[in-house]
């Protein structure tokens, strides 16, 4: 097995019996970067030699057994994360020269264990789309088809991740952005509760649903991975300062008699026969493992998407107003302040960010308000109620992530279509509950379809729990045949 | 649900955008289209207090109003257009 492809346990194991140096393990992850990415365009910024150096350091903290499990583990970040000493694009000509002034907290939480940071992966700019064909970079490409899309917004993260560049990546789900990728290119992806992990030095999207989270290549290293991102900051007041359990305790723990409800508005006439066959069967082997199925009714999810489609832009109308060529990021010169404004945002802002800022400023706008936004939020606060009504009967829920496997590039022009890409995802976001995205299997032409687990608030413990034992009951090993 | 291009323009403004006439015609269709299918919401008439997550967890988190070191300044000043010694320089607000 080539290092690249060792997953974060089986390399720290190496790496703590020194049969393996940080050094090889890093080189290993850059050769494949080089091998493939031009192919599949899942880095905007590879960071290879302070990722070097980063490599021996770590070596430096084995050699004296002062190493915890991430400690030179390779890892990626999607780019609207702030890593100091790197750009940080957003995927967007308005930030493309756009220096990290500090570390995000989550870098800073990780860098106590000494990762080594490899470098920047592509998105749909500034993470709005789903399917990282809004990117001003260019689209990711599937590693398991590259005429098929990554999915997104973290297309990169996902696709660096199953195509073994990165032994784990950082992404962030608004309305499914870690969680669909992970479906479409095979990996595991965590959206964590809202609350659990600090923003701060993310760039915001939509700051009331924003979420960062992991996506690696079983579910054990998710638990290893997140435990150090989660916890309160003082620099983000939505983080909570409540427990944080030791995730990978939950990684002992069987399924039998955990209750698993099945919300029917979740298969509906859309889902694709094979995604709903797989899905099906992952339920079946949970009963198998012991778990207790029961239906369950969520009645007010299928008004997500379009709930998601008024709070999101209006958030997005006023978080984007900061790109005003004045501070940083692109600027186009103007006869008056007002010019400055117009033409630099005109200039620097992709087709799907203008659109999106568009419909929040009609939305906003006075006369719309209460029609729209206050609407929005109050069928947001019905689909809460859902959940919380939900978790009353059972520990967990169980649903697809997508309604179908991966799409090809090009073939979701219509923005309305791409929005309900998130049919499935978005209610989790709106409820602020947190999701786990796991595979469950694979199309007949071999694209990975991952089954999705929801835990009540603040319960990730139990999305752990539920997805290693399914993983390992499934025993499901899906490589892209990625040649070059 | 039918968007006017001269309600285009008028959000245009609202938003700081300039748009070419046929991205305007393009947008008209777009934003027709999208909220045709937000409308979706009105057949939703329950009527329900709206809570936040923060209004359940009822906490306010409060830190003591302390200077400490923090980034230097020069790093984010470099990152203007136009900058005259330590500040940012603008286009005047008033003619």
């Amino acid at each position: 097995m080539k290092l690249n492809e060792l997953t974060i346990k089986e390399a720290s194991e190496k790496l703590a019996k020194k049969e393996i140096s940080s050094v090889e393990l890093t080189q290993a992850c850059i050769d494949r970067v080089k091998k493939v990415d031009p192919k599949l365009n899942a880095f905007l910024f590879l960071a290879e030699q302070s990722a070097m150096l980063a490599a021996k350091e770590a070596d430096k903290q084995i050699a004296n057994n002062a190493n915890t499990f991430l400690t030179g583990i390779p890892y990626a970040v999607k780019d609207n994360i702030l890593v100091k000493g790197t750009k940080t694009t957003a995927a967007s000509k308005i930030l493309e020269n756009y220096e990290s002034t500090y570390d995000a907290t989550v870098i800073k939480r990780l860098s106590q264990a000494a990762p080594v940071m490899l470098g920047k992966t592509n998105l749909d700019e500034f993470a709005m789309g789903a399917s990282t064909e809004n990117s001003a970079f260019g689209p990711t490409r599937n590693p398991f088809d590259l005429e098929r899309v990554a999915g997104g917004s973290s297309g990169g993260s996902a696709a660096a991740v199953a195509a073994d560049e990165a032994i784990f990546a950082l992404g962030s789900d608004t309305a499914g952005s870690i969680r669909q990728p992970a479906s479409f290119c095979g990996v595991v992806g965590l959206k964590p509760t809202y609350g659990r992990v600090s923003r701060y030095g993310l760039i915001a999207m939509c700051s009331s649903l924003d979420q960062i989270g992991v996506l690696t290549k079983t579910v054990e290293d998710t638990a290893i991975s997140f435990q150090l991102l989660a916890g309160q900051d003082e620099f983000d007041t939505t983080t909570l300062p409540k427990h944080v359990p030791d995730y990978t305790r939950s990684l002992n723990l069987d399924v039998r008699g955990v209750k698993i409800g099945i919300p029917k508005e979740f298969f509906i006439e859309g889902l694709d026969q094979e995604v709903r066959n797989i899905i099906q069967s992952a339920i079946k082997q949970f009963e198998t493992l012991g778990a207790e199925i029961i239906e369950t009714s969520l009645p007010n999810v299928p008004y997500s998407v379009a709930a998601y489609y008024i709070i999101t832009p209006v958030e997005i109308s006023a978080n984007l107003s900061r790109f005003d060529g004045i501070r940083y990021g692109l600027s186009v010169a103007g006869k008056s302040l007002d010019e400055v404004y117009f033409k630099s945002r005109s200039k620097g802002f992709g087709a799907e960010v203008k659109r999106r800022i568009m419909i929040g400023s009609y939305a906003s706008s006075a006369g719309y308000f209460d029609a729209y936004y206050k609407k929005a939020k109050q069928i947001q606060t019905l689909i809460r109620d859902d959940f919380t009504k939900a978790f009353e009967k059972v520990d967990l829920l169980l649903t697809p992530v997508s309604p179908h496997a991966a799409f090809k590039i090009g073939e979701k022009a219509d923005p309305l279509a791409m929005y309900l890409e998130d049919v499935f995802t978005g209610p989790l976001n709106l409820a602020g509950v947190p999701g786990l995205s796991v595979p469950a299997g694979a199309t007949e032409s071999g694209l990975p379809v991952n089954l999705q687990l929801v835990a009540p608030h603040f319960q990730e413990e139990k999305l752990i729990q539920a997805g290693h034992a399914f993983e390992q009951a499934l025993g499901l090993k899906l490589k892209p045949r990625l040649t070059g | 649900m039918s968007i006017s291009k001269e309600e285009v323009e008028r959000i245009a403004k609202l938003a700081r955008l300039e748009f070419s006439d046929a991205e305007k015609e393009k947008l008209q269709k777009e934003l027709s289209s999208i909220l045709g299918y937000v409308d979706k919401l009105k057949e939703v008439q329950e009527e329900v207090k709206i809570r936040h997550f923060e209004d359940e967890e009822a906490l306010n988190l409060m830190r003591e109003d302390v200077a400490e070191p923090n980034a230097n300044p020069e790093e984010f000043i470099a990152q203007a257009p136009e900058r005259e010694g330590n500040y940012v320089k603008v286009r005047s607000v008033l003619e």
